[in-house]
């Protein structure tokens, strides 16, 4: 994990290229106001779940890129966000804004706790013990005791909210826009956490923790603290999860959403901000391209049995690890030094 | 009494399956200091194709040679063709790769066999040891084989050159090669071994549990909890490990927090485990030098 | 995408120019002269992906339909049927996609009871027809809230208080113990159940189990069941885990009573697996017909899907329950959308499935009709009890049903 290059998330360098992606994701939504178009609704749908990942990502990397801690749990506290913003939702009517800060605050209550029995852990060890938590997540909200509060296997269904007066926007489009202020918001949050005294402590513990021990950082302060921050900024996207599919079930917070995460993570590039945004537009649109692809297969080759499109995932993701071990950032990055001749900075 | 002594065997057959598992993982993880995810589906695609020799008219114990044979030349094929390219890649991105394995087993196995289940045959016969219901072949045998290939598994790691010789070339690659151990090779030969275990695991399990594409997902998380219980990095401890979360979680499961939260308690085991002794109960510390 | 909207516009033209001949055609979206759009999600993969079977069926049933009768009075069916792997945020984003992207005419078999309950606030809100939901929950067919939804087969409930009558009805004093699945699909079973044995006779219930669908096997359930002195078992679990039991109960000599729900109660992908030896005497309650049981080979109809799989879908397994089931099911579909006529609106789509009168469908038991009416949302209700014997379910006694029953 030593060789981490992090200037993409700490230098200005490149950072124009950011800024107008934000103004274009920003900007984009607008056209809902011209177009006819019946799937624009859609289309805003998913942006909420490319942001909603981007938020979920964002939260990872930070523990994982940043701080060197591997998490395969971290769907636990994305449920939990979602089923805080339920519960104050469905049972003591708060609007949905006013659950957002407190699925905050305790999914980082929960991931600072999580943190201390973490400290004992290394590398496979604390890989194994998340993944662990995000098996056990779905259990447990079944669980009879509490069944009374997460609508046990049937879930909790929300009102769906509705876009102020004033804005003049569409449910869908206004939602869009809750999630990038949201995710923006999460951004800064990071990105100043980063360039900051805590950001360098986080990264001298992942790249030699004992070094760092003894350079006077507080290691197990940092690292618990940086647990915790993660999993509140998952559990952001979590609850916003919650108020655009306005349903929560155990069988949405599976095993198979941490590993998108990671997967999301890794693709898009571990320890850079801008992977993350990447690494959330990849989970939403992967499966649907692998079902095309898959369809178009069938068509092309006239094949008497249908290509899973899981399997046509599978092997894309080999592929891009092939071509891109380190995520698709990272690979834009090697492209981008080749190009500029900066070789002396790869030594 | 006997009550507790039948929970004690379903638990001790089940604890035999998850040892199995387990020991695949231990192989790897021993041989190649991987976690390897895509286990369970290796196993569950090594099966298949045993049941298709059989299909197609195989004698159960050529199939049984074909399908570890076969698995172990897929193990070697993996590792070298997708793998090895890898080597210098982030220890995340090989962890994408294995999910990416899975997926990619199930979806094949689901396309080419369907998701219904298969009943797969047995090599034990359908009797009942003492007669009264308690302990069946099969269970003795699964157990039986276990034990077995973890003896196989002890003596191979610890008094065989080529044993040794992987073993170093996991743990400390680059003095392993100054010793003139091919590395590569040997990193190669674990993900071949690790399949054929899984093969033979797969093909235990499968009476049991029928066959299916998902049918290793829930025995692999068991298998992860036995091989930490008892420590990942010594397929003695892992075995044991199986056994222990097998017989506790069923005894705990009918006697104390009732059968929802079994596999939270069997987490909750590793967890503890974990914090008290990383490297498992049967484990041995390692210290590293800085 | 452009294509597709071009291809729609085309339908809107030919439409307008064919108004002239005939005005009372009127088109909702997703239908063009010579199409019908049809929506539809599936777990094709993931931990339930063995219900995915019954969309591949369907998809060779509407394939045959447009290749032999040309489709649904000249309009072919266009089935986009979508993996959603079990998980209900999935189905949203997909549902979403079929009904804004797509412009889906109606959603049809979506499969799942969270997956469904997910969408169900949605497709009302929106005005899409739910046809025959894919899921035996009972809350599938209330017209009142939820006018666009509407169930398909007897829901788990009305099936679990028909075994608690017989049992009543075959036992003064039995001792109950259930094994369940901790899901939605064993709540309204056993919920069901309950309702059959009224608040009284529930102590009969010696022991309530629960497993895991990532549970390894249920062995040890079924000792604390025997262990609490069961002498009748309600087997509320899915095909794998309902094999399971059958053998294990049977290789440690138990005999009890043995109900086992309908939805685990196929021959090909459960009773043979387990051992037909296992599984004689066991009950169950059907309202299809088992296509492996000879009795029934000579009906017209059981031929007529013994052909169709052949020629339409030949690397599926007979034997497995949904290729039946599935089929029934599309077959209603396609009489549903025939009975439209050329007013294909939703509305008229809605009012045509809830006013149907006695259709014969296939693979149903001889005196089994569909019938709804604008406050009864529930097509099938009526089930009859089998017992196993041989290789194959025998049917005994009456018709039974929530009101009969």
């Amino acid at each position: 994990m030593a060789a981490i290059d992090n200037s993409w998330a700490t230098k200005g360098g490149l950072g124009w290229i950011a800024t107008t992606f934000w103004v274009l994701l920003a900007v984009g939504p607008l056209a809902g106001f011209f177009t006819q178009d019946p799937s624009f609704e859609y289309y805003m749908f998913m942006g909420q779940s490319m942001l909603i990942n981007t938020i979920a990502i964002l939260g990872l990397n930070l523990l994982i890129g940043f701080n060197g801690q591997i998490s395969l749990g971290h769907s636990a506290f994305f449920a939990i966000g979602a089923y805080t913003t339920a519960i104050l939702m469905n049972f003591a009517g708060w609007p949905y804004y006013a659950t957002i800060p407190v699925a905050a605050i305790i999914c980082f209550g929960a991931g600072f706790l999580f943190g201390f029995p973490a400290l004992k852990l290394e590398g496979h060890y604390l890989a194994l013990a998340t993944f662990t938590l995000a098996i056990a997540v779905p259990q447990l909200l079944k669980y009879k005791a509490i069944a009374g509060w997460t609508g046990g296997v049937g879930g909790l269904i929300l009102d769906k909210p509705d876009a102020p007066e004033f804005t003049r926007l569409g449910t869908d489009q206004y939602l869009y826009y809750l999630c990038l202020i949201l995710a923006m918001l999460s951004f800064w949050i990071v990105r100043n956490m980063l360039r900051g005294r805590s950001g360098r402590a986080m990264m001298a513990i992942r790249d030699h923790a004992m070094a760092a021990g003894t350079m006077g950082i507080d290691t197990a302060k940092y690292k618990t603290l940086t647990f915790g921050v993660s999993a509140g900024i998952t559990g952001v996207g979590g609850a916003l999860s919650a108020i655009t599919v306005a349903y929560v079930a155990p069988d949405s917070f599976t095993l198979q959403l941490a590993v998108s995460f990671l997967v999301g993570l890794v693709v898009g590039g571990i320890a850079s901000l801008p992977g993350c945004l990447v690494g959330g537009a990849f989970i939403v649109l992967i499966q649907n391209s692998s079902q095309s692809i898959s369809d178009w297969m069938k068509v092309t080759f006239s094949l008497r049995y249908d290509v899973p499109a899981w399997a046509i995932y599978g092997i894309l993701l080999i592929l891009l690890m092939y071509f891109m071990p380190r995520g698709i950032m990272g690979g834009i990055e090697t492209l981008w030094l080749k190009l500029t001749h900066r070789k002396e900075t790869q030594a | 009494m006997e009550f507790f002594i039948q929970q004690l065997v379903a638990g001790l057959t089940s604890g035999a399956i998850y040892a199995c598992v387990a020991l695949g993982l231990v192989m790897i993880f021993v041989s190649t200091d991987h976690i390897n995810f895509a286990q369970g589906e290796m196993a569950m695609f090594a099966t298949y194709l045993a049941w298709a020799m059989i299909d197609v008219g195989f004698s159960y114990w050529m199939a049984f040679v074909c399908a570890v044979l076969l698995a172990f030349v897929g193990g070697l094929f993996i590792q070298r063709v997708i793998l090895k390219p890898l080597e210098t890649a982030p220890v995340l991105s090989l962890v994408v790769c294995f999910i990416a394995l899975l997926s990619f087993f199930n979806a094949l196995a689901g396309m080419l066999w369907s998701f219904t289940i298969k009943p797969f045959p047995t090599p034990f016969p359908p009797k009942d040891i003492f007669g009264n219901g308690l302990v069946s072949a099969q269970q003795l045998g699964i157990v039986a084989v276990t034990v077995i290939m973890l003896g196989i598994l002890t003596v191979f790691f610890r008094y065989t050159t080529l044993g040794l010789a992987m073993r170093a070339a996991a743990q400390n690659a680059s003095s392993a090669r100054l010793m003139g151990v091919r590395v590569s090779w040997m990193l190669a030969l674990g993900w071949g071994l690790a399949a054929a275990i899984g093969a033979v695991a797969g093909m235990l399990v499968a009476p049991i549990v029928f066959l299916d594409p998902n049918m290793m997902t829930g025995i692999l998380v068991y298998g992860f909890a036995g091989a930490l219980v008892g420590g990942i990095g010594n397929p003695m401890g892992a075995v044991a490990g199986g056994f222990i979360v097998g017989v506790l979680e069923n005894l705990v499961g009918s006697y104390l927090i009732g059968n929802e939260l079994k596999l939270s308690f069997a987490l909750a085991m590793v967890v503890g485990v974990l914090l008290l002794k990383p490297a498992g109960i049967f484990g041995q510390v390692i210290v590293r030098r800085v | 995408m452009k294509l597709a909207r071009r291809s729609a516009l085309l339908g809107a033209g030919l439409t307008i120019l064919s108004r002239e001949g005939r005005a009372e055609k009127k088109y909702g979206p997703g239908v063009t002269d010579t199409e019908i759009k049809v929506g539809q999600t599936q777990p094709y993969s993931g931990n339930a992906s063995a219900y995915g079977v019954a969309g591949r069926n369907q998809a060779a049933y509407f394939r045959m339909i447009n290749e032999t009768q040309g489709g649904v009075n000249g309009r072919k069916i266009n089935l986009i049927s979508l993996d959603d792997g079990y998980s209900p945020p999935k189905t949203v984003e997909l549902v979403r996609q079929l009904v804004e992207r797509d412009q889906v005419f109606c959603l049809f078999y979506t499969l799942g009871t969270q997956t469904n309950t997910a969408i169900h606030k949605y497709v009302n809100q929106k005005k899409i027809p739910h046809l025959i939901v894919a899921s035996g929950a009972s809350k599938w067919g209330n017209p009142k809230q939820f006018p666009w939804t509407m169930g398909w087969q007897p829901d788990y409930h009305t099936e679990g208080l028909i075994y608690a009558k017989h049992l009543l009805a075959t036992n003064k004093s039995p001792k109950i113990g259930i094994l369940r699945q901790n899901d939605d699909m064993g709540n309204d079973y056993v919920e069901g159940f309950h309702e059959g044995l009224t608040e009284t006779l529930k102590k009969f219930i010696v022991s309530d189990v629960t497993y895991e669908a990532t549970d390894p096997t249920v062995d040890s359930q079924i000792l604390q069941m025997r262990n609490a002195g069961a002498d009748v078992i309600f087997n509320v679990t899915t095909p794998k885990f309902a094999a399971q039991a059958i053998k294990k109960i049977a290789e440690i000599g138990w005999k009890p009573t043995h109900y086992l729900v309908s939805v685990a109660a196929s021959v090909g992908a459960v009773m043979r697996p387990a051992g037909v030896e296992n599984g004689q005497g066991i009950l169950t309650a059907q309202y299809l017909k088992d296509v492996t049981d000879p009795r029934w080979d000579d009906f017209p109809d059981v031929k007529e899907w013994r052909a169709f799989m052949a020629k339409w879908n030949p690397t599926a397994n007979v034997l497995e329950g949904s290729n039946a089931s599935s089929y029934a099911a599309a077959y209603a579909f396609v009489r549903i959308l025939k009975s439209c006529g050329d007013e294909l609106t939703r509305e008229n789509l809605m009012r045509q499935a809830a006013n149907i009168k006695n259709m014969e469908v296939p693979l149903m038991l001889p005196g089994i009709k569909v019938n709804t009416s604008p406050d009864n949302f529930y097509p099938l209700q009526s089930m009859q009890l089998a017992r196993f014997e041989g290789d194959h379910w025998v049917l005994f006694g009456d018709m039974l049903s929530r009101h009969k029953g």
